[in-house]
């Protein structure tokens, strides 16, 4: 039965170096490629998130249905609605004015650019000004809005997986279709070569 | 306007790999992480544990007292748990996906379209506001909203809800790199 439950070094620098190697061949190390996402000529960003959802979520339903994995095996984030809701349009923001998220500021840094260190610096900085404030205030905050009868769609409202699933499907065939229908209306996606040579959208945007 | 890069002392530049493939790999990789260890891939986890280690390092006194950090410090060194080794993964797995395909380059980018001085501002302001959401939220978009929505946790789909409602707004109103 799965999942083993490895909590060793050697699973975590190898699914770390493949998360790495795939999300830098993706182009996910380049800002100026990563915040094209945000002005709509450059659909990357939720044309490979939107894909590697659908193809894990799936992997993960089957090893439910033929049995090889239990229904509450994997963890699952509590479903705060309010703190979600909150840190996702501060990271959404944060990605937007620096032009990293957390993890593609890593990639950014190891290949090359030194402003993903300085936004890694912003980041530790950000999680003490977080630390400071922590107490009373702040964790009543993030426990509103917890949806009670679970975490996942199912649990919470009884959607079958499959359904979900499904939906998320056809939204994907909808994300590829309209993001390349913006992308032939604008520059289109920032390629490898004006990513590596720090192309910003000013020098891009002029190119038709 | 050419993008020709000087060919001397540098590999060839590699195209990125196409948005339907990469995502599929992506997809696995997850996939196999959640088979290996119960969980998924992540990225901020390492960084709290990177704020409390520093903390430890200047204040120890103040950290420990910490409602937040302290507890991280409790079972010895707070850089040891899987999150940091798989973040050292990613940083290893990145040199070599950018040296492999020609794209490795010490650069300060964006410095070349909002001037250098800016970035430095919109670099450090951006990782700041990250790094206070992903602890409001406890994840990121690898952690909560990558890893989260492949296990169909309502959590993670409302973190990238608003994740691309407040990106696409900001970045109307504030040019970063």
């Amino acid at each position: 039965m799965f999942p083993f439950y490895d909590a060793g070094a050697i699973s975590a620098l190898v699914c770390g170096a493949l998360f790495g190697f795939v999300l830098e061949n993706s182009g996910f190390g380049s800002p100026c490629k990563l915040t094209a996402q945000f002005r709509l000529s450059d659909w990357s960003v939720l044309k490979v998130m939107f894909t590697a959802i659908v193809v894990a979520a799936t992997g993960l339903w089957l090893m439910r249905v033929a049995g090889l994995m239990e229904a509450d095996a994997v963890y699952v984030p509590t479903s705060l609605l309010v703190a979600s809701a909150i840190g996702g349009a501060l990271v959404g923001a944060g990605f937007a004015v620096g032009g990293y998220c957390p993890g593609t500021s890593v990639v950014g840094m190891f290949s090359g650019r030194i402003d993903a260190l300085v936004f890694i610096v912003g980041l530790v900085l950000g999680t003490f000004v977080f630390a400071g404030l922590y107490g009373p205030a702040i964790e009543a905050i993030m426990a509103m809005g917890e949806v009670q009868t679970g975490d996942t769609f199912s649990d919470a409202w009884g959607i079958p997986d499959w359904l979900l699933i499904a939906i998320m499907a056809v939204a994907l065939v909808a994300v590829f279709h309209f993001g390349s229908w913006f992308e032939r209306r604008s520059r289109g996606p920032v390629a490898a070569d004006e990513a590596v040579a720090g192309a910003g959208p000013a020098d891009v945007s002029d190119r038709a | 306007m050419s993008y020709a890069v000087p060919s001397s002392g540098h590999r060839p530049v590699k195209p990125f790999w196409p948005p339907f493939a990469a995502g599929v790999a992506l997809g696995l990789v997850l996939l196999l992480t959640f088979v290996l260890t119960g969980h998924g891939l992540g990225a901020t986890g390492a960084s709290t544990r990177l704020a409390a280690w520093l903390g430890m390092e200047v204040a120890p006194a103040a950290t420990t007292a910490n409602e937040y950090l302290g507890p991280m410090t409790e079972g010895g060194n707070p850089l040891s748990s899987w999150i940091s080794w798989q973040v050292v993964g990613v940083a290893i797995g990145a040199l070599v996906a950018a040296f492999l395909g020609g794209r490795l380059r010490i650069q300060f980018d964006g410095a070349r379209s909002v001037g250098t001085g800016k970035r430095v501002v919109t670099a450090l302001v951006g990782g700041l506001l990250s790094g206070f959401g992903a602890r409001v939220a406890a994840g990121c978009t690898s952690g909560l909203g990558l890893s989260g929505a492949a296990t169909l946790g309502i959590a993670a789909f409302v973190f990238l809800g608003t994740f691309f409602v407040f990106g696409l707004v900001v970045s109307r109103l504030v040019r970063g790199v």
